[in-house]
């Protein structure tokens, strides 16, 4: 498999839109997460999204590389990159879509990390192959974290 | 910019969720058919929950473009060469 480095695993963090505030921290967090396991974090995002996780970590102790969230998937569809785990954050139908997306183009273990108001109402439209944290979560990132740990690698 | 934002094309449905746009194109339009996401159409991988469904009337693709922020919008656009390419794969429903 594609990955940054040869020795250890890359997992993609797929951020969408940070209209719900917690995506930004849980997102910090789980790169905190992945690299004590090992793991080397990838963030993909929208233009908003990659500025509020830069701007929360300047010298980048938690997070790594960033990418432009279509030129992600521009990479992984045409077979040029491919990460060993995919968390994909979901609030919304769109969140959904680029879960869907990830299910059929890239061989990462695949998780969607669903929070927000309607979080259980989102999770029921997931009808792919698709491991899920699902959180009714907006403000308080806690429910969340405390269900991460049953996904990590 | 995706290179479908580049085209001239026309918004049938906004706001609605990604499985109401494809029950949309089943519904209104008699041809369709049904790729996996990330097919590529007018130089764009395709985004959504598989299958995804694209609709053909005249020389005009029927297709769901989905963004983060925004949702799904259900688009119009003029498409011969992207038809012949669907028609070719032999799938239709």
């Amino acid at each position: 498999m594609a990955t940054d480095t040869m020795e250890s695993p890359t997992a993609l963090l797929l951020l969408g839109c940070p209209q719900v505030p917690v995506q930004t921290s849980v997102a910090i967090h789980l790169c905190d997460q992945l690299r004590e396991r090992g793991i080397t974090p990838v963030i993909a995002g929208t233009g908003a999204a990659r500025k509020l996780i830069e701007v929360a970590d300047p010298k980048r102790r938690y997070i790594g590389e960033v990418l432009d969230l279509d030129a992600c998937i521009d990479a992984i569809a045409g077979k040029q990159r491919d990460f060993d785990h995919a968390f994909v954050f979901i609030h919304n139908d769109g969140g959904v879509s680029y879960a869907g997306t990830l299910s059929a183009i890239s061989k990462a273990r695949l998780v969607g990390i669903v929070y927000g108001e309607h979080a259980e109402e989102t999770a029921a439209t997931i009808t792919f192959p698709c491991e899920t944290v699902v959180a009714k979560a907006t403000h308080n990132p806690m429910p969340v974290v405390v269900k991460l740990g049953r996904v990590l690698p | 910019m995706s290179c479908i934002e580049q085209l001239e094309y026309e918004i049938l449905l906004q706001g609605a969720s990604f499985k109401e746009s494809g029950e949309y194109i089943k519904k209104h339009f008699s041809e369709w058919y049904e790729v996996e996401p990330g097919y590529r159409l007018f130089d764009s991988y395709l985004i959504g929950v598989p299958p995804v469904v694209l609709g053909v009337e005249g020389e005009d693709m029927i297709f769901p473009y989905t963004k983060p922020c925004r949702g799904t919008f259900l688009l119009r656009a003029r498409g011969p060469e992207e038809i012949a390419k669907l028609r070719a794969r032999k799938k239709k429903r």
